[in-house]
């Protein structure tokens, strides 16, 4: 539900709540002390302490408090509001796993039944960070346990998990319900069968592109007999084979089972029989969506028919190793369809044609370059709601072809004119498409180009790209998250600085001239939290030009920049709260990896309880 | 940075390069572009040694582009089915195992226990009675071998050994 939904909620209990006991005097501590009296909460004979009438009130009120941003307010307002807060938390977002400690989290807040966790930062995802860093689920699983028998859902990103955290975790919990893990790895498929088996009242299990080891073990049929709660169930990263009829067993057994996710081992006749049983699923992803068998002319399975039938479905995704053949079978749901993945199939713009056209509903379009600008033209004369686009290289390599480039962005900007988020990667671009759709799509909180090729300067004019990122600053009012490449001079830095005042997330690659565009960033940008740089000339007194904001965000990463040691130490020195990483891109010396005055990768971010013990020895805490 | 003439030698000719012959284009790109780098940029590139004391090659960059492992593996096929005329059920293999033509070709002979034979490029797989072919990612079917392995392995979609009675029979005016 939205902010506005909430409040709106909110106030209309609190008013009938009122109503019910109204006050008999206009001072607010006697008509707290009737409507205490009438609402019978109270058994003591002696008027009850304002102070514990206020509490309860206030218990009453914050339970309709549901965002994070809203409760820490309401947090800071006095102690006892503080208390009252901390026992009514029920979700925690921990951005950082490292910025406390679990045991600070156990003491502050009491009955948490969900945990959102996140890891390691971003870059890591590109193996810009050695592996055994950090980020272990195993301290957090394990206070929590303790601290929280009834915790019903658990959230983590970029974390490692192992099989022995999940098996903690499946035991722990007897009224475990959503367990969502996001670029996560450490774990194989004998965590989650424990999981599967143990979680009895398991409604969510959602595994996104994390890392599943092969253990061959058959998970699947580890979920218990009988009616299953099951409602979510994503398996599409898991690269192993499963129990197909186990599967089905499952699926048949889920009345209540809404999102199916499966993965590339599931062939297209298996995934008609799940459609078959499962007509009510709204968001499935259909595997491989190729079929077992080369078709011997027999008679085939009515796939456009099973799509017909599951008039639910809204979402797609999958397709990992689709027959073009086959790709008009989902034609019967693209009216519904508001959320289409085809990030994994090389769909060319004449298989995308027939399909695309159809889907006026889409709000949430993902695909490869493959589609081409025609593609992209396509998407724009047809999907006039769209929210979120994401353009996938389809050869992700520098020097490679290139089949979208500024017209199908333009031409997007100017169809898609309600364009919320989009991610475009690229061999080349301008600034006019840039500038285009500043213009057109004045909607955009989230705007990350990637130009493949490193320093490409606007391929028609051979200019910088600092005009078209400086269009996107200054017209699109509402953005909050920007990813910037292509050559681009300190004066791109200026624009940002200058304009991009709700800027929270900012990445950059391969850009500026010198210091001072990481000054305009770091002086400019007052709600940036998020700030991962690699490959800049950006030095220690740009870092220095930051400390007033470090103690204020997430993190920093800065890598293959031109940090000194030095550096970097007195950032350390000055911030005691904030805990400064320095380590080297191979995590193989077991000694400080750090010879010499330069670093390679600086990591920093704001910690409440100090640094780590968890480092390993190729990383050195400053 | 223009490449000067020096005693009338122009120094780019006995400049060393690691990158193919033929790539002087994308090399005169790059460092058209660096003109436009300020000194701090010179700074920190010496600091990259290997990767920047040569015209750089363009594969060489640790995560770039920024596009996770998982997604990358879309244009390399690995695991393929393989399917032999005659053969009751279908086999597959991962093409990464293989180097070169010669080890598949040896697997694919091991696995079904036939002889192949060897590749020529004139008339294919002479005198073996068996042919592979794949199909590639734009569906057709090709001979197995005309191509070299690296464009072969990225665009194999599955393969088919075929019975040399079966096979077209390749016309050598082709």
């Amino acid at each position: 539900m939205t902010e506005e939904d909430s409040s709106a909620k909110m106030s209309e209990d609190v008013e009938r709540y009122l109503k019910l006991n109204p006050p008999c005097s206009s001072s607010s501590s006697s008509s707290a002390v009737a409507f205490a009296n009438k609402s019978g909460t109270f058994k003591s004979s002696s008027p009850p302490c304002p102070e514990h009438v206020l509490e309860n009130v206030l218990e009453s009120v914050l339970q309709f408090l549901t965002s994070r941003c809203d409760r820490n307010a309401v947090s800071l307002v006095c102690k006892s509001w503080y208390r009252v807060e901390a026992q009514t938390r029920f979700e925690v977002f921990i951005g950082n796993c490292y910025s406390l400690s679990p045991a600070r989290l156990t003491h502050r807040f009491k009955g948490l039944r969900s945990i959102v966790l996140k890891g390691k930062p971003r870059f890591a995802d590109f193996n810009l960070m050695p592996p055994n860093w950090g980020a272990q689920f195993a301290p957090w699983v394990v206070a929590t346990a303790k601290a929280y028998p009834w915790l019903e859902k658990v959230h983590l990103k970029r974390m490692f998990v192992t099989d022995d955290d999940l098996a903690l975790l499946a035991d722990s919990f007897p009224g475990f319900k959503e367990l969502t893990l996001v670029c996560c790895e450490g774990f194989g498929t004998s965590g989650i069968a424990v999981v599967a088996n143990k979680c009895r009242q398991l409604k969510v299990l959602d595994l996104v592109e994390s890392e599943v080891t092969d253990d061959e073990v058959d998970w699947i049929s580890c979920f218990p007999e009988g009616e299953s709660p099951l409602e979510s169930l994503s398996f599409d990263c898991v690269e192993s084979p499963i129990n197909f009829n186990a599967l089905e067993g499952l699926v048949v057994r889920s009345p209540f089972l809404k999102k199916l996710r499966t993965n590339r081992f599931v062939s297209l006749e298996e995934l008609h029989r799940l459609m078959v049983r499962a007509p009510q699923l709204t968001s499935l992803g259909t595997g491989s969506f190729s079929p077992d068998n080369a078709p011997q002319g027999e008679q085939l399975p009515d796939y456009a028919a099973a799509f017909l039938a599951c008039k639910s479905i809204v979402c797609l995704s999958g397709f990992r190793e689709f027959r073009p053949e086959y790709l008009l079978a989902i034609s019967p749901v693209c009216a519904n369809l508001t959320s289409l993945n085809f990030s994994y199939a090389n769909i060319s713009p004449h298989m995308l044609n027939p399909i695309i056209r159809n889907c006026h509903n889409i709000r949430v379009f993902w695909a490869l370059d493959s589609i081409r600008d025609e593609g992209l033209q396509a998407v724009a004369a047809t999907c006039k709601e769209l929210r979120e686009l994401r353009i996938f290289p389809f050869d992700p390599r520098e020097d490679s072809e290139g089949p979208v480039s500024g017209v199908g962005l333009q031409a997007i900007s100017e169809g898609c004119r309600k364009l919320e988020s989009i991610l475009y990667f690229c061999q080349r671009m301008t600034n006019e498409a840039v500038t285009a759709m500043s213009e057109n799509c004045p909607q955009l909180t989230v705007f990350r180009l990637c130009i493949m090729g490193r320093h490409r300067p606007d391929h028609v004019t051979g200019k910088p790209m600092d005009d078209g990122f400086g269009a996107i600053v200054k017209n699109c009012k509402k953005l909050t998250r920007l990813a910037v490449s292509g050559l681009l001079t300190d004066e791109a830095f200026s624009y940002i600085g200058e304009y991009g005042k709700l800027i929270r997330t900012l990445s950059v690659a391969f850009a500026g001239n010198s210091d001072k565009a990481l000054r305009y960033v770091l002086e400019g940008c007052p709600k940036l939290q998020k700030l991962e740089i690699r490959d800049s000339p950006f030095g220690d007194a740009g870092l220095r030009s930051g400390m007033h904001r470090y103690c204020n965000m997430r993190f920093v990463w800065l890598s293959s920049c031109v940090l000194s040691l030095g550096g970097c130490r007195d950032v350390a020195q000055a911030l005691p709260n904030v805990v400064v990483e320095v380590f080297g891109s191979d995590g193989d010396d077991d000694d400080d990896t750090v010879t010499g005055d330069y670093v390679e990768t600086l990591y920093l971010y704001r910690s409440l309880d100090g640094p780590r013990k968890d480092a390993p020895k190729f990383v050195t805490i400053l | 940075m223009a490449y000067e003439k020096v005693n009338e030698l122009n120094l780019k000719d006995t400049e060393l390069c690691l990158g193919l012959p033929g790539r002087t284009e994308e090399i005169k790109e790059e460092q058209e572009v660096s003109c436009v780098k300020s000194n701090n940029k010179r700074q920190f590139e010496e600091t990259r040694v290997e990767e920047e004391s040569t015209p750089p090659t363009k594969t060489q960059i640790v995560g770039w582009p920024p596009v996770r492992s998982s997604r990358k593996n879309n244009n390399s096929v690995s695991y393929v089915k393989v399917s032999m005329d005659g053969a009751p059920y279908l086999r597959k293999i991962d093409l990464k195992t293989y180097k070169n033509y010669p080890e598949l070709l040896k697997a694919l002979e091991n696995m079904f226990k036939v002889t192949i034979g060897e590749y020529c490029e004139r008339e294919g797989y002479k005198g073996s009675g068996f042919v592979p072919t794949y199909e590639d990612k734009d569906g057709d079917w090709m001979l197995v071998g005309d191509v070299p392995w690296d464009m072969f392995s990225s665009s194999c979609k599955r393969l088919r050994i075929m019975k040399g009675s079966d096979a077209p029979a390749l016309d050598s005016s082709l």
